[in-house]
């Protein structure tokens, strides 16, 4: 135990001493937090939208399949009524629930307006925005077609009502990505780049030539991290509600353990990576292009998965960090409660352990 | 104390170390003398387990390095050849972390650093990094020895080393012998064989010979020869065109000259023949060195 303290001692040490790498924990959060305000945007395909159809009639029918039939949607379900709108969103990874009124149909044959009540998830506001944007286009396109012989001049209105960010706001967007981002940055690129630097240095090879089980001091360098990164979670969550007034809807002790369980995943990344480079710069060139450029792409952040052809978004089911934001946005955007993001949490679990078994076993107690 | 026998180890196409056998006595300065590339790091690694051979065994202490490598690495000091400490920690930290990893303190084996750390105390507060060569090599040295190691393994210790801080650093060897510590020394320079108990020649991984310096200095039976002129590269063609000259090579400011015919009349007729091209030239007789019998086992002739 002393000398696992003395170990985690020297690791802090070693970040304390060097500008550069403090320079990259705590600068990049901040820098990241502020220039991402300006996300990118995408056109949204394939959204999936669940119906509420309480009329049930053949107007109603025909405008579903309308709907189905548009690139941009999916429809999931369609039910007759449901007491709970707010589930569909929150459990079946719906964005939009479209609520079709029972008396439909009469409305429009009366030559009066009809409502349509869509509830939209906007904790992504670009992409709900466009959306909702799509959504009326569809039902004005369906209302043109299936309309085009009344006798009398009738429309159908949307009205619409943006849960989790009313505001739209561009903030809940991106913070869970810039979390994602820099927990993988530090957890994973930081941590190989010291565990192989020993390795480089010569210094590895005095480590295994000593009573202390070598794990031990993969171990030892990890916790270093570990800790900073729980300073980088809550720099960045302070830096979004402050500054970005972006509050946390969820619960923060939830948010701050599932982040650690990302944590964990990531070091145990790092680990890995530092049993595959040899070198500094290799360890960062995989950290990079391995890690960091597949978080950038596949979790969601920058481009919508569903846009992606199918190939990539299976390839997207491996990338950790999609998890990790997805239980983000739904702590602590939409405020969901473990039961929420279970699925995800076992998927992090289950690659923390896969990531774990194979680095111990890779893992040399000898050198070449 | 260190038993090695038939030790083989092969990267890629190139042979690093080729059936070695020896043996360390307890309390013995055993030197592994040979150029770079000869084979010295890789057996050291081994011995240290740090390293796997691909034939042969060693033991240290009666422990296998290979099934009893944890029980080896708690009783060896090693020195790596490059500098391996924190260049980002102070000497006081570098110090009390190897401490602290081999479950000792600075205060428990004070008695054994002492006479280096003296040396090391004025830069305490200095990170290794910023320290001179010898100090480095010194603070190394006292890492090492910090958890009072019953074998210590030093790689090439002084390569890169001002001669003062080497003599100094030898000097301390003989020490750590006085006080029972068996040491396993590399190095490519020759004249710090002479400072050895026994040593080991070695030269594309195979040991040509394991001796003490003395045994391996009578084993020259030649006569050797130191010559010099004005111009020696001149007087080294020369030497080596001559029918009667065995070898001749570069040594310091001389030539070393060995021949085929040592008698007084053979080599008055050299000294005559050479004169003639070389006004100044001057050949004396000479005590072998170790270098001298490495050179003349390299080279094939015996």
């Amino acid at each position: 135990m002393r000398q696992l303290r003395s170990f985690v001692r020297k690791e802090f040490l070693h970040v304390l001493r060097d500008r550069k790498t403090l320079l990259i924990l705590f600068g990049m959060p901040v820098v990241q937090i502020l220039i991402f305000g300006f996300a990118l945007s995408n056109e949204v395909k394939n959204t999936r939208i669940a119906i509420i159809d309480q009329a049930n009639d053949a107007f109603s029918q025909q405008l579903t399949q309308r709907i189905d039939a548009s690139r941009y949607f999916d429809v999931t379900s369609v039910l007759d009524r449901a007491p709970w709108a707010d589930g569909l969103l929150r459990h079946a990874d719906n964005r939009v629930v479209l609520i079709i009124p029972a008396n439909i149909e009469s409305e429009l044959h009366h030559g009066r307006t009809a409502q349509l009540q869509a509830i939209v998830d906007a904790s992504d506001p670009n992409r709900s925005s466009t959306v909702t944007a799509y959504l009326s286009q569809a039902v004005a396109t369906a209302q043109l077609d299936l309309l085009a012989g009344a006798q009398q001049p009738a429309r159908i209105d949307v009205t619409t009502r943006f849960v989790y960010n009313p505001q739209l706001h561009g903030a809940p967007n991106f913070v869970p990505g810039v979390m994602s981002l820099v927990l993988m940055l530090v957890c994973v690129m930081m941590t190989s780049i010291a565990i192989v630097r020993e390795k480089e240095l010569g210094t590895m090879e005095v480590l295994l030539v000593s009573p202390m089980n070598p794990f031990m001091v993969i171990i030892s360098k990890v916790i270093p991290y570990f800790l900073l990164s729980l300073v980088n979670i809550a720099s960045i969550l302070l830096l979004s509600v402050v500054v970005l007034d972006l509050p946390i809807v969820g619960s923060v002790p939830l948010l701050y353990g599932l982040s650690m369980l990302f944590i964990i995943t990531c070091l145990a990344l790092g680990m890995l990576v530092s049993t595959i480079a040899a070198t500094q710069a290799a360890a960062m060139l995989v950290s990079l292009m391995g890690m960091l450029l597949p978080t950038l792409l596949f979790s969601g952040f920058m481009f919508p998965i569903e846009n992606m052809p199918l190939p990539m978004q299976l390839f997207s089911n491996l990338v950790p960090a999609r998890w990790y934001y997805e239980i983000v946005k739904g702590v602590m955007i939409k405020g969901l409660g473990f039961d929420g993001v279970i699925k995800e949490t076992l998927i992090l679990l289950l690659m923390t352990t896969v990531f774990t078994a194979i680095s111990v076993r890779r893992f040399k107690e000898r050198l070449g | 104390m260190v038993s090695v026998r038939g030790i083989s180890k092969r990267y890629g196409a190139v042979q690093a170390v080729a059936d070695v056998h020896f043996d360390v006595a307890r309390g013995e300065l055993f030197g592994l003398i040979g150029p770079d590339g000869a084979g010295k790091t890789s057996l050291l690694r081994i011995i240290t387990t740090v390293l796997l051979a691909d034939d042969g065994a060693a033991s240290v202490d009666g422990h296998d390095v290979v099934r009893d490598y944890r029980t080896i690495r708690s009783m060896v000091g090693y020195m790596p050849g490059r500098f391996s400490l924190y260049q980002d920690l102070s000497v006081q930290e570098n110090l009390d972390f190897f401490a602290t990893l081999f479950g000792t303190t600075v205060e428990e084996n004070y008695d054994l650093i002492r006479d280096i750390y003296v040396q090391l105390e004025p830069f305490k507060q200095r990170r290794a990094g910023n320290l001179s060569g010898g100090m480095k090599q010194k603070l190394a040295l006292c890492c090492a020895l910090i958890h009072s190691p019953t074998l210590l393994v030093l790689d090439e210790p002084t390569t890169g080393v001002d001669p003062v801080s080497r003599k100094e650093f030898w000097a301390m060897l003989r020490r750590f012998k006085e006080q029972g510590i068996t040491t396993i020394v590399s190095t490519p320079y020759m004249d710090e064989a002479r400072l050895c108990d026994r040593i080991a020649l070695m030269q594309h991984g195979r040991i040509m010979q394991t001796a003490t310096p003395d045994e391996i200095v009578a084993g020259f039976t030649t006569a050797l020869f130191a010559a010099r002129s004005a111009n020696m590269y001149a007087l080294h063609l020369d030497l080596l065109a001559h029918r009667n000259v065995e070898s001749c090579y570069t040594f310091g400011e001389y030539l070393h000259v060995t021949l085929i015919d040592s008698s007084q009349g053979a080599v008055q007729t050299l000294s005559d023949n050479l004169l003639q091209r070389h006004p100044e030239f001057e050949l004396i007789s000479m005590e072998p060195t170790v270098e001298d019998c490495f050179i003349r086992m390299t080279n094939g002739v015996s």
